[in-house]
């Protein structure tokens, strides 16, 4: 929802805390997921992911969540899809070129970051291009299965 | 400027120490020469004599042509084709690369048939949308961006390899460029994205249209607090306006273009609108070429080209140097081609 969108970048520092310590306990309960069965905790957690990070940032569920590197402003719902930073079309009211009603989502990117500590170094690292074959799978487990690894690539 | 070996075409230039790519394009800028790089409208049209009748107008005036892929979204020949016609004569274009009609497979493979056909510039860009053109049914792809194309085609030349991991036998010998666009929001923030492009990979940035120098010279002191002056070529772009009229449309319906009023209200003021704004593009050349750190222009003087050997040519910038084109050193062509 656009406006819940909003208010997520406003409030980019809380959610971004509030997600380290989630990021935590997803990795906590790697083993409780690795007996359940990632393949089968995909479809319902999908679906769980999808509706929580759909209402709060308008998730297109790409895969390889970097909300935490772009201020809590999704990048995918630029639409070019642009994960390293705006385009030149951004308009003089900091509107998207593409969609003038809606806020381009990397003028918000770069105030959200700013509300994030590090969060300005995070949105000046160049992210690789989108694996698009994780389209419509979860980025929460992606983090648990990780957890023996730093998981430096796959945030929030 | 005469290099020693300028090319006979479809003969490749060496490449210098310390340049990537055989180009005459970096050439220039690494000589420390201004250089003058203009785009060309491709035609819709497959008669190769437009594009050379295009080309052409530019001859003498500038270092390298940019041809344009589906600019503003709208269905023309496309940039591989145009090149491979001007590179068949010697011409050094900047080949285009928009994201948003093809995807890693398909742009990989233009960037080594570009280079195989004597492309030495590549210039990233993301693309307009297709919301912007006259195929707004469109499929709009962006599968990269401007940045992972440009991490994508250095990888290409610098380690020989596709986004794959596959090797390449022959990497493409290419100078990299982006775009950038000092001028539209966030605009503190549009240094650190130039900044990530040199991160990966660019070598040097066309610019959006400059008609507030003031903007520019802000967003260089911020390349510069980061370090960065020096390590990016930087042409700056530049046009004619045509009129009042076409000013004040140009900057409602063109994303990212910022006119000041103070431009609008000259051109309105003039008897021929049309030669004041020839007149005003030749004042912020020179004013832009004093500035510390640009290192050219890049002219686009869309539907207008044939105003810019006047505009180059009154503003002074070649300094006497006539860049190279087809038939400018019949003697010379003659005689390496007999050796």
């Amino acid at each position: 929802m656009y406006s819940l969108r909003l208010w997520s970048v406003t409030h980019a520092r809380g959610l971004n805390s509030f997600y380290r310590g989630f990021e935590r306990a997803l990795r906590a309960l790697h083993p409780l997921f690795a007996r359940l069965g990632y393949p089968r905790l995909e479809r319902p957690v999908a679906a769980l992911e999808r509706q929580v990070k759909g209402l709060l940032f308008d998730c297109r569920m790409c895969g390889q969540c970097v909300l935490s590197s772009t201020g809590m402003s999704c990048p995918m719902n630029c639409p070019k899809s642009l994960r390293n930073g705006p385009c030149g079309g951004v308009r003089d009211d900091g509107n998207c070129e593409v969609r003038p009603d809606m806020k381009c989502v990397w003028v918000l990117a770069v105030a959200g970051s700013e509300r994030i500590p590090g969060g300005s170094e995070a949105l000046r690292r160049v992210q690789p291009p989108v694996d698009r074959r994780l389209t419509g799978t979860s980025s929460w487990l992606r983090v648990a299965r990780q957890s023996v690894g730093d998981g430096a690539g796959e945030r929030a | 400027m005469i290099f020693e070996d300028e090319p006979v075409p479809g003969y490749p230039l060496p490449i210098l120490p310390g340049h990537t790519s055989p180009g005459r394009l970096e050439r220039v800028l690494r000589a420390g020469k201004f250089a003058v790089t203009t785009e060309m409208a491709p035609p819709d049209s497959a008669d190769p004599e437009e594009v050379y009748r295009r080309a052409r107008i530019f001859d003498g005036y500038v270092d390298a042509i940019n041809a344009t892929d589906g600019s503003g979204a709208n269905c023309h020949m496309s940039s591989l084709a145009v090149c491979a016609l001007l590179t068949r004569v010697g011409y050094a274009p900047v080949m285009q690369i928009s994201c948003r009609d093809k995807n890693r497979i398909a742009i990989q493979g233009d960037i080594l048939g570009g280079a195989a056909m004597g492309v030495c510039n590549i210039l990233c860009l993301t693309g307009d949308g297709v919301q912007a053109g006259d195929h707004p049914q469109a499929l709009p792809v962006f599968d990269l961006d401007s940045m992972t194309l440009l991490a994508t085609a250095r990888a290409m030349r610098d380690e020989h390899r596709f986004l794959s991991g596959r090797k390449l036998t022959h990497a493409p010998r290419v100078l990299l460029g982006a775009a950038e666009n000092p001028f539209a929001p966030p605009l503190e923030w549009r240094a650190q994205r130039l900044a990530k492009k040199i991160a990966a990979g660019a070598q040097f940035i066309q610019t959006q249209y400059c008609y507030d120098v003031a903007v520019l010279k802000a967003f260089l002191r911020r390349i510069e607090d980061l370090g960065l002056l020096g390590q990016i070529f930087i042409l700056v772009g530049v046009g004619p306006l045509r009129s009042a009229k076409t000013a004040e449309w140009m900057r409602t319906h063109v994303p990212g273009l910022h006119i000041p009023d103070g431009i609008i209200a000259r051109l309105k003021g003039a008897a021929d609108a049309a030669r004041e704004g020839r007149s005003l593009c030749i004042e912020l050349i020179q004013e832009i070429r004093s500035v510390p750190g640009v290192s050219g222009v890049h002219v686009m003087a869309y539907r207008q080209e044939d105003t810019v050997p006047e505009i180059i040519d009154r503003s002074g910038v070649l300094g006497g140097r006539v860049p190279w084109y087809p038939g400018r050193d019949p003697q010379r062509n003659s005689d390496r081609m007999a050796s």
